[in-house]
């Protein structure tokens, strides 16, 4: 049965970088250590996690913008799968591995899924990767499991500064404007990233307050559906055809009858 | 920045990269064959049933190199088959890679059918079973199934380009034209094979001198879409800059393209030409990958 949208709203104004999310991810979806949990630091801020993907689907990013030791601050945002409304990851699924559920979020189905991993290269935030153990393409459920029995997901839960708030998207999508609003009265320059249901990939079911660009964060500006090149790209290639194949029968047909008329030949038939 | 850089790298390496070069050369051949088959004369049947080969047996190993890269091989036909509700086909016609492996499947089918007629026509076969079917075909289904086999073979050897092109990963999904390239060089690729090959099946030197002809405008063709697709890249063209921009120049536009239109303009040696035709095509699957693949370490080093 349908349920109503539900998603993330991660106000990243108020995360503190406690990595709590990323350990309740860890522990109720039971996803092994990495490197048989031997930590390698990474020497990036606090960030050894480093980036999400089969092994790690919940991802709290450190940014340093220092001018000075006492000049500057500190962004935290905790990054996860953003259960697009057009997921690109579900549209090129060759298996039908990667569902939509009735909650409007985006799920693969690791007994279906082959390990091909196309939805890796199609999905613009770089969430998906192949998680080793079980070989398939892993990525967030938006604790599916929970979600079904009325339970919100592990890392909103675990939120200690409600930096990750977990609801109905039509709700979440009120208070964020609220809180931009609030920031903006306080002079922060904050922007919500992927509210807008008529934006890119019809809006992400999992949304960000920033208070710098995208890019900064590790999003990009623009993210796009892998298909938005498909007809360009098999108009060009049917193109091409159509000039080799013509090259190919009037070359090899011209040219047999070249031969035929020439010395010894009994002329064209 | 190319909002393409924040994507994660598939891990399609070796297995792949052999893949699109042995598809591409299978359905060049299989699409020259198929050419030959319906335009050709007498003569060029030697080649016409070696483009048939080269086709069965690329299919072959292509669907074998698909699967052993798959992180699950044995559920390599959830590609085919709905696996929760047999006997439901799985399918997506948006899907380059749902749309592939109905391809590559088909291909196998026909190329195979093809080849047998083939091997009908020459006497080859011995087995009654394989005899009835391969004399079916050799009996009025030739052109047909050639023709079949032809323009699957054109698909194959382009889609893969196409699969890359409908990504979110730089280079690949930065510009349009990799479909167009990899058709072409499939085509150089499968020329310059049937150079090689068909010239031990009885291909007469006449036969064989046509082929290079062809071959010199495929490698006309394949360079103008390499500049096309270098220069569409825009921006993000700075990361040939390093080796793979070295191999790119020197291995596939040097001794990829260049060097056997110069020898096939001096009227040397066909079959040398073939080989750097084949390193060529070779070298631009490898480069195509590994530039884009690459990155992926970069994002990572940078704790991206």
């Amino acid at each position: 049965m349908k349920s109503q949208a539900m998603g993330f709203f991660t106000d990243t104004t108020v995360c503190i970088g406690c990595k709590a999310c990323e350990v309740a991810c860890k522990e109720w979806n039971q996803l092994p250590a990495e490197n048989g949990g031997v930590r390698e630091m990474s020497g990036d801020s606090y960030d050894n996690t480093r980036r999400l993907d089969g092994i790690h689907w919940r991802h709290v990013r450190f940014i340093e913008q220092f001018k000075g030791p006492y000049d500057g601050r500190w962004l935290m945002m905790s990054d996860v799968c953003k259960h697009c409304v057009q997921a690109g990851c579900l549209e090129v699924c060759p298996t039908g591995a990667i569902i939509r559920t009735q909650f409007d979020t985006v799920v693969i189905q690791s007994d279906v899924c082959n390990g091909c991993r196309a939805c890796i290269a199609a999905c613009p935030f770089g969430v998906i990767d192949i998680n080793p153990v079980s070989g398939t393409a892993q990525k967030c459920t938006l604790c599916y499991d929970r979600l079904q029995v009325g339970l919100e997901p592990a890392c909103s839960k675990a939120c200690p500064t409600d930096s990750i708030q977990f609801g109905a998207i039509s709700e979440l999508r009120t208070r964020a404007e609220k809180r931009v609003a609030q920031l903006k009265s306080q002079g922060v320059d904050a922007q919500l990233y992927g509210a807008d249901p008529t934006g890119a990939l019809g809006g992400l079911n999992s949304f960000y307050l920033l208070v710098d660009k995208p890019e900064v964060y590790g999003l990009p500006r623009h993210p796009e559906l892998p298909s938005s090149n498909l007809a360009k790209s098999g108009g060009l290639s049917v193109a091409s055809a159509a000039v080799l194949g013509l090259l190919a029968v009037v070359g090899l047909r011209k040219r047999r009858m070249d031969d035929m008329s020439g010395p010894g030949g009994g002329g064209p038939s | 920045m190319s909002d393409m850089f924040f994507s994660g790298a598939p891990h399609w390496t070796w297995l792949i990269i052999l893949y699109f070069f042995v598809g591409g050369v299978a359905g060049g051949a299989s699409f020259l064959a198929a050419v030959l088959d319906w335009f050709g004369g007498p003569e060029d049947r030697p080649v016409a049933r070696t483009g048939y080969n080269v086709a069965a047996v690329g299919a072959i190993v292509s669907g074998a190199l698909l699967t052993i890269d798959l992180g699950r091989p044995l559920r390599f036909w959830h590609m085919l088959f709905q696996s929760a509700n047999l006997p439901a086909l799985m399918f997506k016609g948006w899907s380059p890679i749902s749309f592939g492996a109905w391809a590559i499947l088909l291909f196998g089918l026909f190329s195979v059918l093809a080849a047998l007629g083939g091997m009908a026509e020459e006497g080859r076969l011995h087995n009654p079973t394989l005899r009835a079917v391969g004399g079916a075909v050799h009996g009025g289904l030739a052109k047909l199934v050639g023709g079949v086999t032809g323009l699957l073979g054109i698909f194959i050897a382009g889609y893969t380009g196409i699969l890359l092109s409908a990504t979110n990963r730089p280079i690949w999904a930065d510009g349009p034209w990799l479909g167009a390239l990899f058709l072409a060089s499939g085509v150089s690729t499968g020329a310059a094979a049937l150079i090689l090959l068909a010239a031990r099946r009885g291909a007469t030197e006449q036969s064989l001198a046509r082929l290079s002809a062809f071959d010199t405008k495929a490698l006309v063709v394949e360079l103008l879409l390499l500049v096309l697709f270098v220069a569409s890249l825009g921006a993000v063209s700075k990361v040939w800059l390093g080796l793979w921009g070295l191999v790119l120049l020197v291995g596939v536009v040097g001794f990829g393209i260049l060097a056997p239109l110069r020898m096939h303009a001096q009227g040397r040696s066909l079959a040398g030409a073939a080989r750097l035709v084949l390193l060529g095509g070779f070298l631009l699957r490898l480069v195509t990958i590994f530039a884009s693949e690459g990155i992926e370490h970069y994002r990572v080093a940078a704790g991206m």
